[in-house]
């Protein structure tokens, strides 16, 4: 049964996906929030800098290990699930793979050694460094699996060999493929917004219970600091990269508006029941939004929309029989718990802007208590993001190029990826359970162990000391 | 040289790297519980390797990244073809990759040791299960006319590929032996010098065998390579080295010894990459397995520009924790298995500076 193994192929990516992507924004946003303390440390040398780098440094730490471990499972994955789909593209897609191999993952692995060991070993400047190359690494890590998957939803810089498979020949036009920047932007900041929001969470919980306030006032102040820009500027970004897909991935967007046929002018369905499939397209239209559809996907106050319905027998020309419209209530949901998960963080972010503006974000215990269940927020609209993209592809693995459904392994069976999956599903929860104990008995109790860390070493302390 | 044949030799290297570096972490890994008595001494054998696990494992994932976009046939077949054997590689590095950060993190001995295993069996697993995939390589395994596999989990589980990951297996925990020799003072330095030359007797013994199970199966009575000759001895110098206080020269032949086996699989191999044992007219090739001319200069541009560079700040990371590690003395912390504190350690316990070779 080839469609079964198909569809166990694709459950097992998206979960090992969907799993690995709640650990990476972390990294990539609390590497760069903990080099900014560290650099304030070095700057004004208040050992208050230095503890909280330390304290967030060990959060930082114990999620990286499980963001490795289970980045690994995905660059197998290609190979192992997909190999139809890898012997295609490879001559495209391994490129920037490989690149981030070399040019990511080592600095990443190698700096993050070099700064947890060197503590007190290399001097204050040259370790200060070192967190940078870690945030850059990650940073640039992000930047290659995003050319590789922007690829996907938009192929450039490509012809056909005599086989009829894709190979590179331009790579500059995958560094400015519009997908890729716009994506790329997108990601980045949801990043930054993880780690705003994972720092003010564990601070706005200190501050909450009067415990270290001032070390934690410092980092709920850096935290907000960093996320009133980051979700202004995401908003417009994510709005801009909805125009970018609408233009060249027409059938996700319209999939996400839930929009059967064409208009012009479009409003938006702000909430809305039914009208999720083919056989059931009107919608009970809760609130409807003259105007905001035209004006979301193309800018402009009367813009037209080509609708599902429409799209469908343009591709069916093109591409021959098939159905090519993706899951729509996946896609309808997916971009309103974006936006309006998006929205009320955006609030969050502005009410602590007025707070610590009137020196009272210790004070407000309101503002603390949702502060901290705001932690939630980035992972689902994270999952989101992903599911919207990928989801929205389907049926094509690329866009355009190959469907999906020809493109997993042959020669692996429905039995071996059902062992698989519940083989990594079991171990994820597992490892899920031992970072989250880990994670929150650091979160609260970490404190005082970041404190006799960030003390000075006695001057006859022997080196080196056990770090692990 | 073509540039096919200059991507593939690129791969080799990497694999080399991977289990020349990764090889000693496997070693010291498996070796922990055995080399470490006490609580302090198995964190000072895992504190020995602790700046650098991380940044040796990259040489595996470049490898795999390396086949992929240089050969996209390569690792199509090869990782569709292992496919339960990599599930299980992926637990083992899994449980293995996370102990590090974790197990240090409760004071907790049911949870300390628990993470120990995770340890000691991943570092097992892995050059064993990786080990096995080489060799499989290299004898084949049943690969159709479209590339694909034919067989089982079953097929996998070739007699050479079995050696070959034996083989790994004992060359890695040599090598652990050698480094923690090389790593750490006192008690833990002796019981690692004698762990050297026992696991030394069984590598020499064991890599030999191997060897001529190679010759056999690259067939037609050929005489040994310089590679395999120049292996058997680097493992028979380490044997000998093992208990002597020349630490870093054990390393150093440990080290050459697992360069050398792996280089003998590559060279053997050339110019296939993966053996059909169906029928030879189905191998995979440096050829048939290749990607474009394009892609492929791109990342030898790429690759000569920066793998410079990594191998600096990798050498500079190696440079900067060189000194040798010292588990805290016993009468400095009269509770029993208590935690070193940090940065409380008796002075003058350590930080003899190591003769690197």
């Amino acid at each position: 049964m080839p469609g079964v193994t198909n569809d166990l192929a694709r459950w097992q990516f998206a979960t090992t996906s969907i799993y690995h992507f709640l650990f990476v924004p972390v990294t990539i946003g609390l590497a760069f929030l903990v080099a900014v303390l560290q650099t304030a440390w070095y700057r004004t040398d208040n050992p208050d800098y230095k503890r909280m780098t330390r304290f967030f440094g060990t959060l930082l730490l114990i999620n990286v290990a499980i963001g490795v471990v289970t980045g690994l499972v995905q660059e197998f994955e290609f190979g192992m699930n997909w190999s139809v789909y890898s012997r295609f593209v490879g001559g495209v897609f391994g490129a920037p793979l490989a690149m981030e191999g070399l040019l990511a993952f080592f600095l990443e692995s190698t700096f993050l050694g070099l700064w947890l060991f060197g503590w007190n070993r290399l001097p204050k400047r040259v370790h200060l460094a070192t967190i940078w190359a870690v945030a850059i690494g990650s940073m640039l890590s992000a930047m290659f699996i995003l050319i590789a998957n922007s690829w996907m939803q938009h192929p450039v810089g490509y012809k056909f060999n005599k086989a009829g498979d894709p190979v590179l020949n331009n790579v500059w036009a995958l560094f400015v493929n519009p997908t890729f920047v716009w994506g790329y932007a997108h990601v980045i900041l949801a990043s930054l917004i993880t780690g705003a929001l994972v720092m003010l969470a564990v601070s706005a919980w200190y501050l909450r219970k009067q415990q270290h306030v001032e070390s934690f006032h410092r980092t709920a102040k850096v935290a907000l600091i960093a996320l009133i820009p980051a979700i202004v500027i995401q908003l417009s970004v994510g709005n801009q990269l909805g125009v970018i897909e609408a233009h060249y991935q027409p059938m996700k967007i319209a999939a996400a508006e839930a929009q059967w046929n064409s208009c012009k002018p479009c409003s938006f369905s702000a909430l809305q029941f039914g009208g999720f499939s083919q056989s059931d397209q009107n919608a009970t239209q809760i609130i409807p939004i003259p105007h905001l559809l035209s004006v979301l996907a193309t800018g402009t106050w009367n813009g037209p929309v080509t609708g599902l319905n429409q799209l469908q027998t343009q591709y069916q020309k093109q591409y021959g029989p098939g159905d090519y419209i993706p899951n729509v209530a996946i896609q309808y949901w997916s971009m309103r718990v974006m936006a309006y998960l998006g929205s009320l963080v955006l609030l969050l972010a502005l009410w602590g802007g007025w707070l610590l503006h009137r020196r009272k974000v210790g004070s407000s215990r309101v503002f603390l208590t949702i502060a901290v269940w705001a932690v939630v927020t980035p992972f689902l609209m994270n999952t989101a993001g992903w599911l919207l993209t990928e989801s929205g592809r389907q049926p094509w693995i690329v866009q355009g190029l190959q469907k999906t459904a020809v493109a997993n392994s042959p020669s692996v069976s429905s039995t071996d990826i059902i062992i698989s999956l519940t083989v990594f599903v079991l171990s994820y929860i597992l490892l899920g359970a031992a970072d989250l104990i880990l994670m929150l008995r650091y979160s609260r109790h970490g404190f005082a162990q970041a404190d006799a860390e960030a003390a000075e070493p006695a001057a006859d302390a022997a080196e080196p000391v056990l770090t692990y | 040289m073509q540039l096919h044949t200059v991507w593939f030799v690129i791969i080799a290297v990497f694999w080399i790297g991977f289990f020349v570096l990764e090889g000693f972490d496997f070693g010291v890994g498996a070796l922990h519980q055995v080399i470490g008595k006490s609580e302090d001494e198995r964190r000072v054998a895992i504190n020995t390797i602790g700046p650098w696990w991380d940044g040796n494992e990259v040489w595996l994932i470049v490898a795999g990244a390396a086949m992929f976009a240089a050969f996209p046939g390569w690792y199509a077949t090869m990782f569709s073809a292992l496919y339960l054997a990599l599930v299980l590689v992926l637990v083992a590095l899994f449980g293995r990759g996370v102990s590090f950060e974790y197990r240090g993190k409760r004071e907790d001995k049911r949870w300390r040791d628990g993470w120990s295993w995770a340890l000691t069996i991943g570092s097992v697993l892995l050059p064993l299960l990786i080990g096995v995939a080489l060799g499989d390589l290299l004898h084949g395994l049943p690969i159709n006319q479209n590339h694909d596999f034919t067989g089982n989990f079953f097929d996998l589980l070739t007699g050479y590929g079995l050696m070959t990951g034996v083989t790994m297996l004992a060359l890695c925990l040599l090598h652990g032996a050698t480094f923690l020799a090389l790593r750490t003072t006192g008690e833990m330095r002796d019981r690692a010098r004698a762990a050297g030359r026992t696991l030394g007797l069984v590598a020499i013994v064991i890599n030999i065998g191997w060897v001529i199970w190679t010759l056999v199966v690259i067939g037609g009575g050929t005489l040994p390579e310089p590679t395999q000759i120049f292996g058997v001895i680097a493992v028979i110098f380490a044997f000998v080295l093992a208990n002597t206080d020349s630490d870093g020269w054990a390393f150093l032949a440990s080290g050459f010894g697992i360069a050398a086996a792996i280089g003998q699989i590559f060279i053997s191999l050339y110019p296939n990459v993966m053996v059909s044992s169906t029928n030879h007219a189905y191998n995979l090739t440096v050829n048939n397995a290749a990607s474009g001319h394009y892609a492929l200069v791109v990342m030898t541009i790429v690759g000569v520009l920066f793998f410079p560079v990594v191998l600096l700040y990798q050498g500079w990371s190696f440079h900067v924790f060189r000194r040798r590690l010292t588990a805290p003395s016993a009468s400095a912390e009269p509770a029993g298995g208590a935690e070193p504190r940090r940065g409380a350690e008796p002075a003058g316990g350590g930080g003899q500076v190591a003769a690197p070779t």
